[in-house]
C-alpha cells in the first residue's frame, strides 16, 4: 500500500498506542507526549525539582531504540550535523517553554482532542498560526544551512542515552528521582511502555510523520500527504478512547486532565511551538526520531528541549491545571519575539548573500 | 538547459522549497542532488504533483533526482 492510506494507518498506530497507554496507566490524555516525557526525564535527573513530574518515561527509550534499529536496517541511519547547532538548541529550548504553557507537545494536543478536550482545539489554532508565521520566513529564504558528515560514533550517542536511561529506570539509583504523586507517578507497566514506544518509534521513522510537516506542507506546497498521518492519529485515538477509555471521555473545555482553560495562553503557547517546529524542520517527536537515526543537529535540538523543560519548572514558567503563571506568559511573549528576530536575522543575511551573488553574476555577464 | 541544485545537507523542507522555486521560475529540466531518502521521497512526490517525470539515481552516498517536463 502506498501514499495517503499508508500515512493514515501509520498515524493510526500512534493514535491507538496513545489510547492503550492511557488505559494502562499513563496520566490523563497523556498516552504519549514527547514534551511532557522529556520533561519528566529532566526531572528524574534532578535538572528540575518539580516533584510531581519526575519519571524516566520508557516510551522515550522505546522510541529511540525503535527509530535507531529500523533506520539502521533500512539505510536511513546517516550521521550528519553541523547546521546551526546553537540556533537549534535555542529554538528547542523555547519550543519546550511554549509546550509547557499549553501543557503538551503537538502530539499530545491531537491526543487531547481525541478525548474531547476542546482546549486542544484552541492550541491547534495557535499551532497552525505559528506554522504559518514560520513558513513566511521559509519563503523568504530562511535556512539553517548545510549539515555535513560527522564521525559515525556521534550517531550512537542517542541509542547510548537510551541504554543509560533504561539502566537507571531498572536499577533506580538514589540520585534518580521518581515522583511519588502526580502525573510523574502514573505510568503504564514498563515493559509495555517500552514495547509500544518502540512501535511508535518504528512507525514514525518509516512514515516520517511530523505534526508540523502536516500543516506546513498544506500552506507551503498545498500537499495533504502528511496531514493524513495526523488525521490517522486523531481518528484512531478517538475510536481507541471511545472503546478503551469511555469513562474519561469528556467533550468540553472544563475539567480536562492536566490542562487549563486560559484560551489566550493555550493559543500563544502553541504559536511559539508551531513557529519553532517549522524553523527547526520538525516537531519534538520528529526531532526525537531524527536524533535516533544519526541526525546530530536534531540531537542538539532535543538537548534544547530538555534544558527548556528544566528552566520552565525552575523559573516557574510551566502551566498547571490551575493556570499559567505570570512568568510563563512573559516567557511565551519573549519567546515569540526572540525566535522571530533570530529567524529574521537569518533571512536578512541570506538575502544579502544572494544579492552579492547576483552582483557577481551581473559583473561576469557584463 | 539543465539546472542543477545541490540540496545535500539541507534539512526538511528546504530541498522541496529549492525545487519549488526552480519549477516556479520555469525550469523544465532539473537535476537535484540530495543525501537523504526523505528528501528523495518529498521531492519526487512534489514534482509528480507538478507534472514532472521523476528519475532517481543513487550514487555512492547521494541521490540524483532528474526532473523533466
Amino acid at each position: 500500500m502506498k501514499g495517503k492510506g499508508k500515512m493514515f494507518l501509520y498515524g493510526g498506530i500512534i493514535g491507538l498506542v496513545g489510547a492503550i497507554l492511557m488505559k494502562l496507566g499513563n496520566p490523563g490524555n497523556m498516552g504519549i507526549c514527547i514534551a511532557c516525557f522529556w520533561r519528566d526525564i529532566a526531572g528524574a535527573m534532578g535538572l528540575h525539582r518539580a516533584e510531581v513530574v519526575q519519571y524516566i518515561r520508557p516510551e522515550i527509550i522505546g522510541i529511540i531504540f525503535g527509530a535507531f534499529f529500523i533506520s539502521y536496517l533500512t539505510g536511513d541511519f546517516k550521521v550528519r550535523g553541523g547546521s546551526s547547532p546553537i540556533l537549534r538548541f535555542v529554538m528547542g529550548f523555547f519550543l519546550m517553554i511554549g509546550a509547557l504553557v499549553f501543557l503538551g507537545c503537538p502530539l499530545r494536543m491531537v491526543l487531547r482532542l481525541a478525548n474531547g478536550d476542546l482546549n486542544a482545539l484552541v492550541g491547534l489554532g495557535g499551532y497552525i498560526g505559528g506554522i504559518f508565521i514560520g513558513t513566511r520566513f521559509l519563503k523568504r529564504g530562511y535556512t539553517l544551512g548545510k549539515s555535513i558528515k560527522q564521525p559515525k560514533v556521534a550517531g550512537f550517542i542517542y541509542p547510548i542515552i537510551g541504554v543509560v536511561l533504561l539502566v537507571f529506570l531498572v536499577i533506580k539509583p538514589a540520585f534518580i528521582l521518581f515522583s511519588k504523586e502526580g502525573p510523574g507517578s502514573m505510568g503504564a507497566p514498563i515493559a509495555i511502555s517500552l514495547a509500544l514506544g518502540a512501535v511508535v518509534g518504528i512507525s514514525l521513522q518509516r512514515s516520517r510523520v511530523c505534526t508540523a510537516g502536516g500543516f506546513r506542507d498544506i500552506i507551503l506546497i498545498k500537499d495533504t500527504f502528511f496531514l493524513w498521518g495526523l488525521i490517522g492519529i486523531f481518528a484512531f485515538g478517538l475510536v481507541g478512547n471511545l472503546v478503551l477509555n469511555l469513562d474519561t471521555f469528556n467533550l468540553g473545555f472544563a475539567d480536562q486532565p492536566i490542562a487549563h482553560t486560559e484560551h489566550l495562553w493555550n493559543f500563544l503557547g502553541m504559536v511559539l511551538v508551531g513557529l519553532c517546529s517549522v524553523l527547526l524542520g520538525g516537531c519534538p517527536i520528529r526531532q526525537t526520531v531524527l536524533a535516533s537515526q544519526g541526525d546530530v543537529d536534531a540531537g542538539v535540538t532535543v538537548f534544547g528541549l530538555i534544558m527548556g523543560a528544566a528552566f520552565s519548572h525552575n523559573f516557574g514558567l510551566a502551566a498547571s491545571p490551575a493556570g499559567v503563571p505570570p512568568n510563563g506568559k512573559i516567557a511565551v511573549i519573549v519567546g515569540i519575539i526572540f525566535i522571530s528576530i533570530l529567524a529574521y536575522g537569518v533571512v536578512a543575511e541570506t538575502s544579502k548573500a544572494k544579492q552579492k551573488v547576483g552582483l557577481k553574476e551581473a559583473k561576469v555577464n557584463a | 538547459m539543465l539546472k542543477e541544485i545541490d540540496a545535500r545537507g539541507r534539512s526538511c523542507p528546504e530541498p522541496v522549497i529549492m525545487t519549488m522555486n526552480a519549477i516556479d521560475s520555469g525550469d523544465k529540466k532539473l537535476k537535484i542532488i540530495v543525501d537523504t531518502n526523505v528528501a528523495v521521497e518529498n521531492i519526487s512526490r512534489f514534482a509528480n504533483s507538478r507534472g514532472y517525470k521523476v528519475d532517481v539515481d543513487e550514487t555512492n552516498e547521494d541521490f540524483e533526482i532528474n526532473l523533466s517536463k
